[in-house]
């Protein structure tokens, strides 16, 4: 009897193994490669200020680090819902909304008649535009999924507002809970809704379009990938050549320099990524697109943000409520980035470009 | 507290810290297990559920946060809730020589409990913190043994305001200050007047 047991485990362990390998091995392999990299990043780091520590600047690598421990946090999270499948990742990323949305209307002043409007954000349209995303690879519901915030959303808040009779800043009152909405959850929710779409690429032997039958996730962690990469180079890039700022009063490190730089490395990373592992539906060069124009979006919402908290006069979400991680202060690139890669992938390699 | 009433406290406390999203602040003090009276301000129905939650679970179990009978008195539903979270209901209508709150606080702390109170009395209409009422100079005098905590609770008004019944989950902050105590020979207003003080200058420390 225990030898069987026994095989039964062993051969339960390894078809586990097998499964778990056969969902993405690629995904997996990059994954990994990341999470050695990004913590032997941070060793490094620990190691410099240790050893250096009258010639490195403390602070910057206090900032550096943090942004280090946040991003193997995403890493490991999306590779564990990764395993889990769709649906998970989904939860993930609602709960990452939700939360960043807190942040956002504790840090904006709201009146006390937007309260019941501020119910319904919070407990109908976050959780309905996710309940969307799920469905939104069928053709129907993607229309909803679309519209859901931007037109039902705003309309239903400013009526809401107006309903609840109190006149005072009626449009600055508006434009806050829907500038929330929009950013937090709606854009943001197109991340994990990159699961869901229906992808056709460009086969070059046969020069005709087929169906592209790789995991999903493949994209979102391109996206991810992108975004953090740009956020990175950005950091070095603003360090070593930054001469000409932005906008000063908005950031006081992102400069012109920073932006193209930062563009061209990401651009030149996702075109040798995607020739050596065809990890996303794209051409070559077409990846190499998607990495710039990812890497733009990214500065611009770390930069929109960033004017946000400087109007308000916070240096950081987290620092608004002492001992929060500051969710918004991490996403505000993927938020930018996430629907215009979604909506660019579908306009170019949506199955319905073949129909 | 039986068994159900032990679990659902549990939860309670999980759901309020989860809905208040509240960060507690030790500011010049540190949790214990000492006989303690925590003075608040006082601006939402939540205050004391979130402020008694915020606390270590140790410390939870000999904390009773003093209630209006009125409102939590009402229902069973509440009632029950009332009684897992320990509070000690103040009916603060029918107040008499004979049925004075502060004995009937007094009686019930005994040796071992804490107590959580919100001296404005009712919650503040504008968010501004009023003057305090009596009855924390009289618990300083009668019992100058207890260590008197100023705790600031803010954005507790904007989660679940006057007059709501929904809670909107915001993030919330609880500052808890160093203790105060009865001056030798201090009087009743200039007392009062301190611990507001105290409550005020840790609003303005965050």
């Amino acid at each position: 009897m225990v030898p069987l047991s026994m095989t039964l485990i062993d051969t339960d362990v390894a078809n586990a193994v097998k499964n778990l390998l056969a969902i993405d091995g690629l995904t997996i392999g990059l994954l990994l490669i990341v999470i050695a990299l990004l913590s032997s990043v941070s060793f490094w780091m620990n190691w410099l200020k240790r050893r250096y520590h009258d010639s490195v600047d403390p602070a910057m690598i206090r900032v550096f680090n943090r942004r280090i421990v946040a991003w193997l946090t995403i890493y490991v999270l999306l590779g564990l819902t990764v395993f889990l499948g769709p649906p998970t990742t989904l939860c993930f990323f609602l709960g990452v909304s939700f939360w960043a949305l807190r942040e956002f209307v504790t840090m904006t002043p709201t009146r006390r008649a937007d309260h019941r409007t501020l119910f319904w954000v919070f407990f109908v349209f976050v959780p309905l535009q996710y309940v969307l995303a799920a469905y939104s690879g069928d053709r129907r519901w993607f229309i909803a999924f679309a519209v859901l915030i931007p037109v039902y959303g705003s309309l239903f808040i400013s009526a809401r507002i107006a309903f609840a009779g109190e006149a005072q800043r009626f449009l600055e009152r508006t434009a806050k809970i829907q500038f929330g909405l929009l950013i937090c959850i709606y854009a943001l929710s197109h991340a994990p809704a990159l699961l869901y779409l229906d992808l056709i690429y460009y086969d070059a032997a046969s020069g005709e379009y087929r169906p592209w039958d790789q995991m999903k996730s493949r994209l979102l962690f391109f996206l991810v990938l992108m975004v953090q990469l740009s956020d990175l180079l950005q950091f070095f890039w603003d360090r070593l050549y930054g001469r000409n700022l932005i906008a000063a009063p908005i950031h006081a490190t992102k400069s012109w320099e920073g932006l193209v730089g930062a563009a061209l490395c990401c651009g030149a990373a996702a075109l040798i990524l995607q020739w050596l592992t065809r990890i996303t539906p794209f051409t070559t060069y077409g990846a190499a697109i998607m990495g710039m124009v990812i890497s733009l979006m990214a500065i611009s919402g770390t930069m929109t943000m960033s004017a946000i908290k400087r109007d308000r006069g916070v240096s950081e979400y987290g620092t608004l409520v002492q001992g929060h991680a500051g969710v918004l202060d991490r996403i505000d690139a993927i938020c930018f980035a996430a629907p215009i890669f979604y909506h660019l992938t579908r306009f170019f390699l949506g199955a319905a470009v073949a129909d | 507290m039986n068994h159900s009433q032990k679990l659902t406290s549990a939860i309670l406390a999980i759901t309020a810290q989860l809905l208040s999203g509240a960060t507690v602040r030790w500011r010049g003090s540190e949790p214990d297990s000492c006989q303690r009276v925590y003075f608040a301000n006082h601006t939402s129905h939540l205050d004391a559920l979130v402020l008694w939650s915020g606390l270590p679970r140790q410390l939870r179990a000999i904390t009773r946060p003093v209630a209006a009978a009125d409102y939590w008195g009402a229902g069973r539903v509440r009632r029950y809730v009332a009684g897992c979270f320990n509070a000690l209901l103040i009916d603060r209508h029918d107040i008499s020589v004979r049925n004075s709150p502060l004995d009937i606080m007094l009686r019930e702390i005994g040796n071992t409990f804490s107590l959580i109170v919100f001296p404005e009395g009712s919650r503040s209409p504008t968010g501004e913190l009023q003057t305090f009422k009596s009855g924390l100079y009289y618990l300083a005098k009668k019992r100058p043994d207890l260590e008197l905590m100023p705790v600031y609770l803010d954005n507790l008004n904007r989660i679940l305001p006057r007059g709501e019944v929904l809670p909107v989950p915001l993030l919330s902050c609880i500052t808890i200050g160093a203790p105060i105590w009865l001056h030798q020979g201090e009087g009743k207003d200039e007392f009062l007047e301190r611990a507001r003080q105290s409550v005020l200058q840790l609003k303005e420390e965050q």
